[in-house]
């Protein structure tokens, strides 16, 4: 391996790892054929085993019913990537347990009975998936989970069955869009039943260069495998990424210093801003700090910045909603003071 | 290459559709290729559902260059939860476990599609990896049975049964 190769456990190409388990009560039909009791049950009986469940590596759990939650509340659990927005929209009974150090959801009731997930920061796919699976085991225990001898864990829709596992990682790749060879990337991976989509998951779009690539093949193959051919795949597209970047500042470094440089000026001193305008910008920013050009943000801050300037999360930290114009301006004053504190 | 709906003709058409802004390549022969156009399944499809009816189309591989989906229409039905194959084609999503039994023959073609593979090799709850155990050291034992009367060691074969008869017990 060259050294380009140690890059990959810095946080600053792949921003994070995801592993998702679906599961089923065996005794209950699948969410959409629930009738509400049925429903209740299931909440209820994920609500005791979890709550009552004390561990250090999973920290303390909220239970959140999905139907005494405000719509703002919600759309922040969905920007965090805490909740899908299939649930968030949900008019079934269901419900979602966290971690408070956010590592943790159990979603209840989306499109399968449980859907629990871990996320961690940079290249750890390997813990996310400890962990999910832990709490896996756990709930495992207490309920009895659908499945069969040759098709493992049922789920409602036949893409998850198996393992029922989906293993994401979220790649930053400026330069694979800069040059124009992120379709080619695109292609490969869809040869290779990998899916790659944009920020929030299905049919969204690549906001800020942000690619989420994830398993499609859940049967046949056991978790581990598909956990490295994940990463295996992963760590190609940083290596790529990584010496296109290099090759990028070379040819042309005052070309690249000025997008960088003009990225933070707008950011820096906007009077309003869009959050898709502010996401562009925060990318460029983001890989001027990863080459060292920009030095004096930390990378914390910019993740803050990155989440606290979506809607939901910006009506929330300002506590009051806030029609679009004046998100604007909120947004803007948010990210400039953000960027002096540093 | 065979056709991927009867199995049996030579492939010789090539079919392209973008389905959901995914592509999807069927390799078919002139016959089925035929029937499929006059059944309307090459029609523009909208939504998951066609995209997964599509998939069910294909059939069991055993009625031959027949449209399949046409039969088993009006007969299946989940006992369990009402789910129809029509409904299912229409959504995509299962309504319970046991329709994976219910509809499983039909099923097959579509999961072979999306995964590869008909066998789960991962994780398993362990409620059944003890009921896989039990399952495999049954199937050991009623081999020794079998020995122990080839060689009338009945004893020992009386031994040997009550052990199983004790597992089956234990796995109700």
């Amino acid at each position: 391996m060259n050294k380009d190769f140690n890059s990959v456990s810095r946080h600053d190409i792949v921003i994070s790892s995801r592993v998702r388990l679906a599961r089923n009560f065996d005794q209950y039909p699948f969410p959409p054929k629930m009738n509400n009791k049925e429903a209740e049950e299931i909440v209820s009986k994920v609500k005791d085993t979890l709550m009552n469940y004390k561990n250090d590596e999973i920290g303390d759990l909220l239970f959140l019913d999905m139907d005494s939650l405000g719509d703002i509340d919600k759309q922040m659990l969905v920007e965090k990537h805490l909740i899908s927005p299939d649930l968030a929209t949900s008019k079934r009974r269901c419900a979602a347990i966290i971690s408070k150090n956010e590592k943790t959801s159990v979603m209840i009731n989306e499109e399968d009975h449980l859907r629990i997930q871990t996320i961690f920061h940079g290249m750890q796919i390997d813990n996310a998936w400890k962990l999910c699976d832990k709490i896996d085991n756990v709930l495992d225990k207490s309920i009895e989970y659908a499945c069969s001898e040759t098709y493992g864990y049922l789920t409602c829709c036949p893409t998850n069955l198996g393992t029922g596992i989906r293993v994401s990682v979220m790649l930053h790749l400026p330069a694979l869009v800069i040059a124009g060879y992120i379709g080619n990337i695109l292609e490969a991976c869809s040869k290779l039943n990998i899916a790659v989509r944009g920020m929030y998951g299905e049919h969204s779009e690549a906001i800020g260069n942000m690619f989420q690539m994830s398993n499609q093949i859940t049967l046949g193959q056991t978790e581990e495998e598909i956990i490295s051919s994940i990463k295996n795949i992963a760590m190609q597209v940083v290596e790529q990424e990584n010496t296109l970047r290099n090759q990028l500042y070379k040819q042309n470094t005052i070309k690249f210093e000025d997008k960088v440089y003009r990225s933070y000026g707008i950011l820096a001193n906007a009077r309003s801003i869009s959050a898709e305008e502010s996401l562009r910008l925060i990318s460029d920013v983001r890989l001027g700090m990863d080459m060292g050009i920009i030095k004096n943000i930390s990378i914390d801050t910019l993740n803050e910045i990155m989440l606290s300037i979506q809607p939901a999360c910006l009506q929330k930290l300002l506590g009051k909603p806030l029609d679009p114009d004046e998100r604007d301006v909120r947004r803007a004053e948010l990210v400039r003071r953000k960027l002096r504190q540093n | 290459m065979q056709c991927q709906v009867c199995n049996q003709r030579a492939a010789t058409v090539h079919f392209t559709r973008i389905v959901n802004n995914q592509k999807v390549e069927m390799y078919l022969c002139e016959q089925c290729a035929r029937e499929k156009g006059a059944y309307g399944e090459f029609a523009i499809p909208l939504g998951v559902g066609n995209f997964f009816a599509s998939f069910l189309g294909f059939g069991d591989g055993s009625s031959g260059s027949k449209p399949y989906i046409k039969g088993f229409k009006d007969v299946l039905k989940c006992n369990k939860c009402g789910m129809t194959i029509e409904e299912f084609q229409g959504t995509g999503k299962l309504g319970c476990s046991a329709c994976y039994d219910t509809f499983g023959e039909n099923l097959k073609p579509l999961i072979r599609r999306l995964h590869g593979s008909l066998e789960h090799t991962g994780k398993i709850p362990s409620r059944l990896s003890r009921g896989v155990s039990i399952t495999r050291e049954i199937a050991r034992l009623k081999e020794l049975l079998n020995k122990a009367i080839e060689r009338e060691e009945y004893e020992k074969a009386a031994e040997i049964r009550d052990k199983i008869k004790s597992l089956e017990v234990s796995m109700q």
